[in-house]
């Protein structure tokens, strides 16, 4: 039962008011789902107008999985000299963008570990290398989130916008809002010590808008963080979208506990409808919000689009369900795309700047 | 439209707007929705209004309730000869598939036993239709459960297993019933329904049981003082208007007899079933399922979601769409999914997970029996209430 009086919120959602701290704050504990999804859909129309649910077709390469920063949610990293490190050769990396481009797909989502040995010139080859090869077939680079860009330029002695120039001179289109996890140093401290502050990671994004590279913003939430750090999250997205406008979308997902140092159990539904609704709700700059079905599952991920959801993000083709041919590629489209129409939406692909292809 | 001086109660009426207004009229006076309404609800893509009309429903009846009974499935066997077409549990002999198999006594023991400490207050026992069964098999099941749990409610035997039973002991239904009611049998589960509809009765089970039949076994079960449970399984070929008449035949059979505790949909699985090519009913319509049957079924106390069916995530949020119940926490259930196949379904929920994702989502959890009498509960102690700030 909702014994709260949100009128007054309610208000400003329909007059366009911006909502505050306090505001936020509140509808993170107004319990009434229907009534978030309602405001929240309300934003997402006024927005992004009709039923378009959009989606970019794209694959992920995780190009190292050497890592000396230890963050204690990951369970994907290898320290450097281990036996299970690898770095992925360029021929192998150039083999899976051909399976994405000659399966449609445009937008390589590269992502790795901070690895000592890949300075910046091993980057700049590989992305002239793909956009020599395959740019003119309209392959994006979406890729390697500020913790990465941060390190790069650290190991390549290149000042933070010298090297933003240099990888987008390169290459690079666009930067994954990765890392962010919760952008406050409190929580930062708990489960990335070695990583990036939330200063320095705000500052990577300010100074890649600035060179003109747009980026997302992800959230990742539910492990140790309480939901004053979650808006706290919030507003400090919403404060450099207002500086550089540079964000394209918003990605809340949820820290998920299995393999790694932190223990817990997965955030619930609930509190991810909820969070996508107070996201939508709070950030009234940041035009798209996507869901994160790898972690909610499909069935969710579908719900949320009456909360606030208006992307589906990307494919996500992974290496190791590539093998099987187009066939685990495939599936997931037409899986994507009917879960949006039997919500009542219609699904249109996308490129990385949000630029609908039909 | 303008949105000056908004008051809270107006929130409501930008959700329903002018196109649920009629519709919501009827909810607010209890007054009867009619199979066109029910219709239209099940056609629109507004969850969001449907969602609020039906928790309105559902606070008026239960509040921020959200019951949770503590039980034990036991499926005694999945021979049977029906070929009913949306099952992957039921074992034909003579056909591939999952090895079958038989529980005897000593299984149904065994079964009850691991579960000895938990003080669980139902059994839930259904099975195939495998015609060589005696009658004195079923008799010996409830004499069993009685011995090994002493006065504890047994829930077992949909339509279709009654029917069965009544053709093997060559006795007239009424009889039979009244004699497994003096073996210990409490009340009769929903299953068996599926869709009432000859159209998808003829394409789907022909073998069993049709949908007049199956009201008149509803009919012997009342007569008999038994309480029963209802269930649609949706999401396979039936229509929007199907799934509507369904339930006006539901709502009407409860005006006459007036035994059914609970509605339960029920999401179909393709996978491993004569339709795999179907794709599954999505989460949308999970929802959107629960809360029309909220809205249509107004003689019906409770609106269950079945969490095994449409996973603990939908089933949590459903609370919110018009469910005030999200059934048990003993998972011995095969009939979606036996152990092992179609992946890695683990069907495993425990007390203290439900109770933290009921708490979450901003309801109370009540205990209940199968007739939905509250249970003293004592929280486990490894149970912390959630704070409101989130961890």
């Amino acid at each position: 039962m909702n014994p709260q009086n949100i009128s007054d919120i309610v208000q400003k959602v329909f007059t366009g008011e911006r909502l505050s701290c306090e505001d936020g704050m509140r509808l993170f504990i107004h319990h009434s789902l229907p009534e978030l999804a309602f405001m929240a859909n309300h934003v997402r129309q006024r927005l992004n107008p009709g039923r378009v649910v959009s989606y970019v077709v794209g694959r992920n390469i995780n190009y190292t999985n050497i890592c000396w920063v230890r963050c204690k949610f990951c369970a994907f990293y290898r320290i450097p000299g281990s036996e299970e490190g690898y770095v992925l050769p360029t021929e192998e990396i150039m083999e899976k963008v051909r399976q994405m481009t000659d399966l449609g797909g445009i937008e390589i989502l590269m992502q790795g570990g901070l690895n000592p040995r890949l300075k910046i010139e091993w980057y700049e080859d590989l992305f002239r290398t793909i956009k020599h090869e395959f740019g003119a077939r309209g392959v994006i680079l979406h890729s390697l989130s500020p913790a990465e860009v941060i390190y790069i330029a650290k190991i390549s002695r290149l000042s933070l916008e010298e090297c933003l120039k240099r990888l987008a001179a390169a290459g690079l289109d666009s930067l994954p809002g990765g890392g962010a996890e919760i952008l406050t140093d409190r929580v930062r401290e708990a489960i990335s010590p070695y990583k990036d502050t939330a200063e320095e990671w705000l500052n990577c994004m300010r100074l890649a808008h600035h060179t003109g590279i747009r980026s997302t913003v992800t959230m990742m939430y539910g492990s140790v963080d309480t939901l004053e750090d979650r808006m706290d999250h919030l507003l400090k997205a919403r404060a450099l979208q207002d500086e550089t406008g540079g964000f394209t979308a918003f990605i809340p997902w949820s820290f998920q506990p299995v393999g790694t140092k932190l223990s817990g159990n997965a955030a619930s539904a609930f509190d991810y409808l909820r969070t996508v609704a107070v996201s939508r709700l709070m950030l009234d700059n940041i035009a798209h919000i996507q869901a994160s079905w790898v972690t909610q599952g499909p069935r969710i991920a579908q719900i949320a689009l009456a909360y606030g959801l208006d992307d589906f993000g990307s494919t996500m083709m992974e290496e190791n369900v590539v093998s099987s041919a187009g066939c685990a590629f495939t599936m997931p489209i037409n899986e994507i795309e009917r879960l949006i129409t039997a919500a009542g939406y219609q699904p249109i692909r996308r490129t990385t700047a949000y630029k609908l292809l039909s | 439209m303008t949105y000056n001086n908004l008051h809270i109660d107006s929130l409501e009426h930008l959700i329903l707007g002018k196109e649920w207004m009629d519709i919501d009229e009827k909810v607010n006076h209890k007054e009867r929705l009619s199979i066109k309404d029910i219709t239209r609800l099940f056609e629109s893509k507004d969850l969001t209004a449907i969602g609020f009309m039906a928790n309105k429903a559902r606070e008026r009846l239960h509040q921020d309730h959200a019951h949770y009974i503590r039980n034990q499935h036991i499926n005694y066997t999945n021979i049977c000869n029906k070929g009913c077409r949306f099952c992957f549990f039921a074992k034909n002999p003579r056909q591939g598939g999952p090895p079958s198999y038989l529980f005897t006594m000593a299984d149904i023991r065994k079964a009850l036993r691991r579960n000895s400490e938990v003080p669980i207050t139902e059994v839930h026992m259904v099975g195939g239709i495998n015609p060589r069964l005696p009658y004195s098999y079923y008799l010996d099941l409830l004499h069993t459960v009685q011995e090994e749990r002493p006065g504890i409610h047994i829930k077992a035997f949909t339509a279709v297993e009654l029917d069965e039973i009544a053709r093997v002991a060559k006795q007239p239904l009424d009889e039979v019933l009244t004699e497994l009611k003096a073996a210990g049998l409490s009340s009769i589960p929903g299953g068996g329904a599926e869709v009432l509809s000859d159209r998808v009765h003829s394409l789907m089970h022909p073998r069993k049981l049709g949908p007049n039949q199956w009201e008149d076994v509803a009919r012997s079960v009342a007569h008999a003082g038994l309480p029963q449970y209802a269930t649609m399984l949706y999401g396979h070929i039936e229509t929007p208007l199907e799934r509507a008449e369904h339930l006006v035949r539901l709502r009407d059979l409860q005006d006459e007899c007036g035994h059914f505790l609970a509605f339960t949909p029920l999401a179909f699985h393709p996978e491993g079933s004569w339709l795999s090519d179907l794709p599954a009913p999505t989460g949308v319509d999970d929802l959107r399922t629960i809360a029309v049957s909220r809205l249509a079924l107004d003689n019906f106390e409770h609106i269950k979601s079945f969490w095994i069916m449409n996973t603990a995530q939908v089933s949590q949020i459903a609370l919110w769409y018009g469910a005030d119940d999200i059934d048990g926490t003993i998972q011995e259930y095969e009939i979606t999914y036996p152990e092992g196949e179609i992946g890695n379904k683990k069907q495993i929920l425990t007390r203290n997970q439900l109770l933290q994702m009921i708490q979450e989502a901003g309801r109370t959890p009540v205990e209940r029996d199968s007739l939905y009498r509250h249970v003293e509960q004592s929280l486990p102690d490894s149970f912390e209430y959630i704070k409101e700030s989130g961890q």
